[in-house]
């Protein structure tokens, strides 16, 4: 029970990454990786939203109707939504601004449907929640290493929290502002997936 | 002249996949083949066009006037996902023949996020009804001209030769990034 729990939990995190091995939610992934405290907060927002939807949803699967399964999904994913919004505006008020509608948006992200209809219909609610915080965290860090590659490149700081950098590389370094602009994170992700399978296929 | 610079701005300055990273996933995925591109960008001008009209009345005329303005995302997401199940229906029954091209792209778009995107977009600015529904109607257009001309550029890649790990996705992306330069010259035209 314990290690197919753990299971469920690390395949999100390398096996099933988003959105490196499961090529989903690119919209936030490209819009919002310009800082790498941009990509910490979408994809904690997304984790929470993950993981307390799988819950709910793998509560209900019995209840559910099958053809209404959808609709009632979405219901549930956007009440989440509505919640990490206003608690986002209570309290880290800069931090909601900066990531504007992708907000609201993680309605639409494939991720959040994707696995309540492909995992948390389907399983119990412990592996729902395992299963939802192992994307949700998986997620989180490929928009930080995505975010870290962009903001080093492109203007040569990391800013990891409250909008100070904690790294910077100095006045010798001419930023590359190319990465930072929207051309530049097209190309990066496509050359950080093509990295990815490199490693993944042996 | 206001309306035709908003309509400029929204196709080629502000294009909807390539500047606001919106409806990436069907940019995406039903690019590979030209024909599944042009249904698709066609779907996505009849579904926004309806969808930016009613998501704006219903702000205007029921969230504002109601003053329960933190229910727009919940609101939003269900009237678009009930008028792409009526819009099914209704091609279904009455114009088979563009239902015929249509119907596997509109289910698709309840979860495309231009749609529920541009929506949002167009109440944050506050615009008026005639602004929302150029700028709906453009943004559609954008999509639909990023999304036929990547899909002419792809089909053309993957007839060459890739190196493996760069395959699919990947060399897409990356192609996506030199049409988004080209894009950013559009900038300033306005």
């Amino acid at each position: 029970m314990a290690q197919s729990l753990a299971k469920e939990f690390t395949k999100g995190l390398w096996a099933e990454i988003p959105p490196f091995r499961l090529v989903l939610g690119l919209c936030p992934t490209l819009a919002v990786t310009k800082t790498v405290e941009n990509g910490i907060g979408m994809g904690l927002a997304t984790t929470f939203v993950l993981v307390f939807s799988n819950l709910l949803i793998s509560i209900l699967r019995n209840i559910i109707p099958a053809k209404v399964r959808i609709a009632c999904y979405i219901v549930i994913i956007a009440t989440f939504v509505t919640i990490v919004e206003l608690v986002m505006q209570a309290y880290t008020y800069p931090l909601f601004l900066k990531l504007g509608i992708f907000i609201p948006l993680i309605v639409v992200n494939c991720i959040v449907l994707g696995r309540a209809e492909a995992f948390a219909s389907k399983n119990t609610p412990v592996f729902s929640v395992a299963d939802g915080l192992g994307i949700g965290i998986g997620f989180t860090l490929s928009l930080a290493s995505l975010g870290a590659v962009r903001e080093l490149i492109g203007s040569g700081t990391i800013t990891i929290w409250g909008g100070n950098p904690v790294f910077a590389l100095g006045d010798w370094y001419q930023p590359f502002s190319f990465m930072v602009e929207a051309p530049g994170a097209f190309v990066a992700l496509g050359l950080m997936l093509a990295g990815m399978n490199l490693i993944g296929k042996k | 002249m206001e309306l035709f610079e908003l309509a400029i701005g929204s196709i080629f300055i502000n294009n909807i996949i390539l500047a606001q990273f919106l409806g990436i996933c069907p940019f995406i995925g039903t690019s590979k083949k030209m024909e599944t591109a042009v249904g698709m960008s066609m779907a996505v001008v009849f579904v926004m066009v309806m969808a930016g009209m009613i998501t704006w009345s219903v702000d205007t005329f029921l969230l504002k006037a109601l003053n329960v303005e933190y229910l727009r995302t919940l609101s939003f997401i269900l009237v678009i996902a009930s008028l792409v199940q009526f819009v099914e229906m209704f091609l279904k029954k009455s114009i088979p023949g563009l239902y015929a091209g249509l119907g596997i792209f509109l289910p698709l778009i309840t979860t495309n996020c231009a749609v529920m995107g541009t929506c949002l977009l167009n109440i944050g600015n506050e615009y008026d009804f005639t602004s929302a529904l150029v700028s709906a109607f453009s943004y559609a257009l954008g999509f639909g001209l990023a999304l036929i001309l990547f899909a002419g550029v792809r089909e053309r890649v993957n007839l060459g030769r890739v190196p493996k790990p760069l395959q699919d996705t990947s060399i897409g992306l990356v192609t996506a990034g030199i049409i988004a330069l080209t894009f950013t010259s559009f900038r300033g035209m306005v």
